[in-house]
């Protein structure tokens, strides 16, 4: 179990490092001087010059990368221009939020996914089970943006069953959910398609097994079977698949950030690149990037876990 | 499910496809002309799909938006395919370190949220049609390269190749017998599966402002346009999210019969 | 009394290439207390055999003519689903062929003995109390803490040993066996078929077992059928078909058993020829096409049932022909 999560960690720490080395390459890329890059165009010669220095533009450049290196392992991701705020406290301030979408993506995907896939299994080849696959195959093809500005003007303008903007007011929870609804039903919608066809898929081949044959020999009812012999054992790819979702969502929750006027790391970005805030992107890319590789280590650590089969195997 | 729903995926790409190709013909309003007069009319004979705020025709601006869309979308899959088969082949035929070394940042560039990517290209480009049409290659290229690695690599030690060459078999004659038929499937699945993410991209970016520059019709500007008048005057993100929608629903309806109709496993089932 | 009685039982597939006849007017019976053996080679109707008895044909399968009575007055052939589901696990119990497939690999052991049990009405304890008893006596040392381990925590041998103790947990009328010991080795086969026939006589009840192995049907069987392409060939007790079979197909059956080989031989012998495309039976005799005694009539006219002698019974128009006596 140990090798099999340190293993993991490995790979992640590698797509991280590298993850890194496109952002270093991407900052000195960028025509011009690094520093006035940084600061943007309020910078005054003296900022600049002491910038440069503290970058350490004046050293080789593998020693720049080093140093870049050393200081984002210590949390140091620079700060920012308008407020002089370290940029970590700025991105993890707003991650919250970003996270709160991205847990009712899942929430949706999951809660509508699993049972879809389930019921077209149970149901295969009948109407039930086309009708499903078509609603899935709609949901992973048309963009989240798209379906979060429908949904605003169906369910918030048209029907006004939902609020429309903002994240709801701190502290009350109900508030907060109400204003979750909408955003997260839009970031996750493609993932209840996508997990629906998946655990239909991996139903389908469960219950072709041949100890599902035996528990059906042994009188178990259909409905056991169904739910305990062969769901569980079904839905172990879904962890995995999620692990990719949650990139995706990531994604999705900037448009439904910007959408429904909600605060987030989308929002931060978007507003952070229309006034040159650079230190905010390349920052909040680099959080976002480490966050969505460790969740999905842990994904995979986490279907270890379930999964004795695979636990075992490394005892 | 699969014959009706392909058909209805072909029968949307032909609308969408011949509306944009045929689009001076459609309608006969240009896309950027402003009317101040007619400004956020409703849906009427004379604008079948309303005006925006600035007076222009929205059918038009959808008709030409589709140009806008389609050409970005072959564009970036031609270039994506050319590039993918070139690392492709890289990734297959090269020293072994070489192609952990690409699987790696295949893999680092897939770990990018895709939005994040777009917005940190943008960011150092600026905001324009070539940081589209980069940020959707930087997102298919991974996936036409693996296709061709694989190919290649299966050839590279399959023995009817070589067979073939050791008879003198050119290069050029192995690309055509032995490798083409094999990917075309995965290939045409692929491409029918990426235009959807294509002006997906394109019609998020250019909704943010951060694609292709006004007054160019492109069909997330104009939700972007509407977007602000969503209350009062709602035809507009109604005119610019349609043809997104079917755009999509068309070409992956499609997609998903091509690979259904090319996987053979799937042929017992059902 | 007779356990289960099987009587000119049809079933046919409904395939995208046409109907296919897997079983062919099929009749033996399974008297109380016995082994009935089933013996044929692959593709001969076995799974299908046991599929219909239980009630688990495939959706495109169906008994198109024929009973199957079982315990005298059930006719399984036309009983509803519920009814049917209510019989197996507790009447009739299947110890399948493949050990490592027939276990649920992410739920426990003790969890899976305990579901079988589901109709017992007893406390999870006392369901557990038997679970426990059955593994012992199918000799799984240190039954208590196995209850928590899972299936792939034990070998083969050990993992169809839980499944004959799954089994015969609820003490049924008839116990199918499909092949329990082909995937075993031969030491682990030997020591399966004497706790099957040790428990068969402590719980009493019926055993019809399939397998293609003759060592293991003599040793276990008292009476025995032989199958070849969905049809009964031959049938009687385990004794008269070994010493003096009368179908051409059971006798090249025997005579190609390496066990029974006398000399040593530079060839295995084999039956030449193939099972015929079931969609598409052969006229007359189902083995004429491989028969090497096949005439006219054979190819023409499909043979009845010919009795030798007491429950012998050879499905062959020259069955009166013995070799009984002749060097194989």
């Amino acid at each position: 179990m140990i090798g099999y999560a340190l293993k993991r960690l490995w790979l992640g720490a590698i797509i991280i490092s590298v993850a890194m080395m496109m952002m270093f390459a991407m900052i000195y890329l960028i025509p011009g001087d690094p520093a006035s890059v940084a600061l943007g165009p309020r910078a005054t010669p003296e900022m600049m010059e002491a910038l440069r220095v503290r970058m350490g533009l004046d050293q080789p450049v593998w020693r720049q990368f080093l140093h870049f290196y050393a200081s984002v392992l210590s949390g140091d991701l620079g700060t920012e221009v308008l407020s002089n705020r370290p940029v970590l406290d700025v991105v993890m301030e707003q991650l919250p939020f970003t996270l709160a979408l991205v847990v009712g993506g899942i929430t949706w995907s999951v809660a509508l996914g699993i049972p879809l896939g389930c019921i077209a299994a149970v149901r295969r080849g009948g109407f039930v089970d086309q009708v499903i696959g078509v609603l899935s195959v709609a949901m992973i093809a048309v963009p989240s943006f798209v379906v979060a500005i429908y949904s605003l003007l169906v369910f918030a303008v048209a029907l006004q069953w939902l609020p429309a903007i903002g994240a709801g007011e701190p502290g009350d929870l109900g508030s907060q959910i109400q204003h979750l609804i909408l955003p997260s039903l839009a970031v996750g919608l493609g993932w209840i398609g996508y997990i629906s066809r998946m655990v239909r898929a991996s139903m389908l081949e469960t219950l072709e097994a041949s100890h599902i044959r035996t528990a059906r020999a042994f009188g178990l009812t259909e409905r056991r079977i169904v739910y305990t012999y062969a769901l569980r054992i079904a839905v172990l790819p879904t962890i995995t698949l999620l692990g990719v979702g949650i990139g995706h969502m990531l994604s999705s929750s900037v448009f439904a950030e910007i959408v429904f006027a909600r605060p987030g790391i989308g929002k931060l970005v978007y507003e952070a690149i229309s006034v040159r805030n650079y230190p905010i992107v390349s920052g909040a890319v680099l959080v976002t990037t480490v966050f969505f590789v460790l969740v999905n280590v842990a994904a995979d650590i986490l279907v270890g876990i379930l999964d004795p089969r695979v636990r075992s195997s490394f005892n | 499910m699969r014959e009706p729903l392909g058909a209805v995926g072909l029968t949307l790409v032909t609308v969408v496809v011949l509306s944009a190709v045929f689009a001076s013909v459609l309608t006969s309003y240009a896309p950027s002309k402003i009317s101040p007069a007619e400004r956020f009319a409703s849906p009427s004979l004379l604008h079948l799909l309303g005006t925006d705020h600035l007076g222009r025709d929205l059918f038009t601006r959808v008709l030409y938006g589709g140009r806008i869309a389609l050409l970005i979308a072959l564009g970036a899959t031609a270039g994506s395919l050319v590039a993918g088969v070139v690392l492709g082949l890289i990734a297959g035929y090269g020293p072994r370190w070489l192609d952990n070394v690409l699987l790696l940042v295949f893999d680092a560039v897939k770990s990018f949220p895709t939005v994040m990517l777009a917005l940190t290209l943008v960011t150092l480009f600026g905001p324009s049609l070539y940081a589209v049409v980069l940020v959707v290659m930087l997102v298919n290229v991974p996936g036409y390269a693996r296709i061709i690695r694989t190919q290649t690599l299966v050839l590279k030690s399959a023995e009817h190749v070589m067979a073939a060459r050791s008879m003198g078999a050119s290069a050029a004659r192995i690309l055509r017998v032995h490798i083409l038929p094999n990917i075309i499937g995965p290939i045409l699945i692929l491409i029918s599966m990426d235009i959807p993410v294509v002006v997906a991209i394109e019609a998020g970016m250019s909704f943010l402002g951060l694609g292709v520059r006004p007054p160019t019709p492109s069909w997330g500007a104009i939700l972007n346009d509407g977007f602000a008048n969503i209350r009062d005057s709602y035809w507009i993100v109604i005119a610019g999210g349609l043809p997104i929608v079917l755009t999509t629903l068309g070409f992956t309806f499609f997609g998903e019969t091509l690979r259904d109709l090319f996987d053979p496993r799937l042929k017992g089932r059902a | 009394m007779t356990v289960l009685d099987v009587r000119n039982l049809s079933v046919a597939f409904h395939t995208g290439s046409g109907r296919l006849e897997a079983l062919k007017q099929v009749s033996f019976s399974v008297p109380a207390n016995r082994s009935v053996g089933v013996v044929g080679e692959s593709g001969c109707g076995k799974s299908t055999l046991i599929n219909a008895i239980l009630g688990l044909l495939a959706d495109n399968g169906e008994i198109s003519s024929g009973e199957i009575i079982f315990e005298g007055d059930k006719d399984l052939a036309r009983l509803d689903p519920t009814a049917m589901r209510a019989l197996r696990g507790r009447r009739i119990a299947t110890v399948f062929q493949d050990p490592m497939g027939a276990l649920n690999p992410v739920l426990s052991v003790g969890r899976q003995m305990r579901d079988i049990q589901y109709r017992s009405g007893l406390s999870k304890r006392d369901k557990d109390a038997r679970s426990v008893a059955m593994l012992r006596k199918v000799r799984i040392p240190d039954p208590e803490s196995r209850l928590a381990q899972f299936p792939h925590e034990f070998s083969g041998g050990m993992k169809q040993r839980i499944a004959i103790a799954m089994a015969l947990m609820m003490e049924p009328a008839l116990l199918i066996a499909d092949e329990p010991t082909t995937a075993l080795d031969a030491t682990l086969e030997v020591a399966t078929i004497e706790l099957l026939k040790d428990l068969q006589r402590d719980i009493g009840c019926s055993v019809l077992f399939i397998s293609h192995h003759l060592g293991v049907i003599a040793e276990l069987c008292d009476e025995m059928i032989v199958m070849y392409a969905g049809e009964v060939v031959e049938s009687g007790t385990t004794r008269e078909i070994f010493h003096d079979p009368r179908h051409p197909y059971t006798q090249k059956l025997l005579a190609c058993d390496p066990a029974r080989l006398s000399h040593r031989v530079a060839r295995l012998p084999t039956i030449p020829g193939t099972l015929p495309d079931l969609r598409h039976r052969p006229s007359g005799c189902v083995f004429q096409p491989r028969c090497d005694r096949a005439d006219a009539q054979c190819r023409a006219d499909r043979p009845p049932n010919a009795v030798i002698g007491g429950s012998h019974i050879a499905r062959c128009w020259y069955a009166d022909i013995s070799l009984a006596g002749v060097g194989a």
